[in-house]
């Protein structure tokens, strides 16, 4: 069956993307875990673990800056790369199919709102 | 997108087939290759194609020409192609290890809410404006809007063009389709993840390619008039045989079909409550017949939804989609014409091999490389594709492979490569 898996395979702990590169895709898992770090202050801080279906680094897709975060796989994982000229020359042909992420940056916008709301709370 | 738009449907699909069925009775007939640009936009919209549904994965291409054959690779070593059988199979499967992608696709809309019909449409008509299906020993139903998702391969577009609308059904050409049961092991030992493509000096062969699908070998034939004769004369071509292992025979039986392909789009595919989609409407010339349907799905569902269904709204939101694939198209045929010059002389399809060879030493400048392809995988528009084959680069590094080629001997020439594959063997 694997000889049908697309996409590409990291080992865990092998970093998929790196906290300052400059990114020109995202990724969307197709089976396993990563997880999103973010390193400032030579602290390590996880932010989020993404599963079978997400995805991840859209940010590069709609801006001109460096990766916000690391990425690293939690187990064996495989990711398919979608280009950014790929993706955005689709958007331009068929500006619904930007819906589902812009509903899932809505959905994380939300969660990053709630963990400040009650982080201010327990202050 | 309809719920997202907060509009309430129901849908009816109608679906004479059985996907879970092998053979002829659950198949599409189709060479099943699912294009990387087509792998990448439905990751975005959220359809995963599992490894039980994609039976190899595709990383790179073997372009064989008479003089040779070069290996060429995706820049991300990544595979982004998949190969897929529409059906649950080809006749004389031995074993079912993978689903069908048409099912799975039918599963995915049965679990979003479309109510699945089974049984052939073997009426149509127009009932105060408003289509009416039929199946055979079932009652006919009216609907709002009807999509025309059949193919060429059908006679119920006979049906619609009785209706006295506009629409015409669209050019087709015939191709030939075979499946070869050889195992999984010697798929991945004679053709591991590459897909082969041949540009060979063979008289009505336009295009073939041969495509590692799970425990089969899928060899599909484009040109005119291609029979019998003319495929086993391929088959048995030098650079044919490479790919199978070796004393490999064709057995006498198999699974094989000339199902005819979409050419040239259809004249109007849409009036007031109808529009018709793929194969049906527009496709792409030779290639990414799949992500085609797909893209018109999409323009005819955006406009449904977000314009209305009267012929007016489809005239102005969805014909366009139609026509960029069919303007795209003569500029697809352009290119072709070319690729059947390269055919003709031995001199350019050494200059061809030889620049890709070089190109694939390299890490970056892969400028014939990525316009090969992108011709073979469906990955760009044939428009992309001729304005890079401009590139000043481009053209000064062909014209001084082609002058190389021109004044070197012919015999003795090989192709320039790091890389030589072991001759597979049979070992069954």
């Amino acid at each position: 069956m694997e000889s049908g898996a697309l996409g590409k395979t990291y080992e865990p702990g092998e970093v998929i993307v790196r906290q300052g590169e400059v990114g020109d895709c995202m990724f969307v898992i197709q089976s396993g875990r990563v997880e999103v770090v973010h390193t400032g202050d030579g602290r390590e801080v996880q932010l989020a673990i993404r599963g079978e279906g997400d995805f991840f680094g859209e940010m590069s897709v709609f801006e001109r800056e460096v990766r916000m975060a690391t990425v690293r796989a939690l187990d064996p994982v495989r990711v398919l790369t979608v280009d950014k000229k790929n993706l955005l020359k689709r958007f331009r042909e068929d500006p619904s199919l930007a819906f589902r992420i812009v509903e899932n940056m809505s959905h994380r916008i939300r969660e990053l709102s709630e963990r400040v709301a009650s982080a201010g709370t327990t202050e | 997108m309809a719920r997202r738009a907060g509009l309430e449907i129901s849908l009816d699909i109608f679906e004479r087939r059985d996907f879970s069925t092998v053979g002829p009775g659950g198949c599409n007939m189709c060479g099943g290759i699912i294009s990387e640009s087509l792998v990448q936009t439905l990751a975005t919209e959220g359809i995963n194609l599992p490894p039980t549904v994609v039976e190899r994965g595709i990383d790179s291409y073997v372009l064989h020409m008479d003089e040779g054959s070069v290996h060429i690779e995706t820049p991300l070593h990544e595979k982004r192609i998949g190969s897929v059988h529409r059906g649950a199979g080809p006749r004389g499967l031995r074993e079912k290890k993978w689903g069908s992608f048409d099912g799975h696709l039918l599963d995915l809309a049965v679990g979003n809410g479309a109510n699945l019909i089974r049984g052939r449409v073997d009426e149509i008509v127009l009932s105060d404006g408003k289509p009416t299906l039929g199946v055979k020993g079932g009652e006919a139903s009216s609907y709002d809007l009807l999509t025309v998702a059949t193919g060429v391969n059908t006679s119920t577009l006979k049906i619609i063009e009785n209706l006295g609308i506009p629409y015409r059904s669209p050019k087709t050409t015939a191709t030939y389709i075979s499946e070869y049961y050889i195992g999984n092991d010697l798929v991945e030992k004679t053709l591991g993840s590459s897909m082969h493509v041949f540009l060979l000096a063979m008289d009505r062969v336009e295009f073939a390619a041969i495509i590692p699908k799970g425990d089969f070998i899928s060899v599909c034939i484009l040109g005119h008039g291609i029979d019998d004769k003319v495929f086993h004369s391929f088959l048995g071509h030098p650079s044919v045989r490479t790919c199978f292992p070796e004393g490999w025979a064709p057995p006498p039986d198999h699974c094989h079909c000339a199902p005819r392909m979409n050419v040239r789009g259809a004249v109007q595919p849409y009036g007031d409550r109808i529009v018709f989609i793929g194969d049906a409407g527009a496709s792409r010339l030779y290639k990414d017949g799949i992500g085609a349907a797909y893209r018109t799905a999409k323009a005819a569902a955006n406009t449904a939804v977000f314009e209305g269904i009267s012929s007016a709204a489809f005239k102005k939101h969805y014909a366009p989609a139609c026509r960029r694939l069919e303007f795209d198209n003569s500029i697809g045929k352009a290119v072709f014409l070319v690729t059947k010059e390269l055919q003709r002389r031995g001199f350019e399809r050494r200059a061809v091999l030889t620049m890709t060879a070089k190109e694939q030493l390299k890490a970056s400048g892969r400028r014939m490389s990525t316009v090969l392809w992108d011709t073979f995988t469906g990955s760009s528009s044939y428009r992309e594709i001729f304005i890079r084959s401009l590139h000043p680069f481009f053209l000064g590094t062909l014209f001084r492979e082609l002058a190389a080629a021109l004044v070197s001997r012919a015999d003795g020439w090989t192709v320039p490569s790091p890389k030589k594959s072991p001759p597979a063997e049979v070992s069954q």
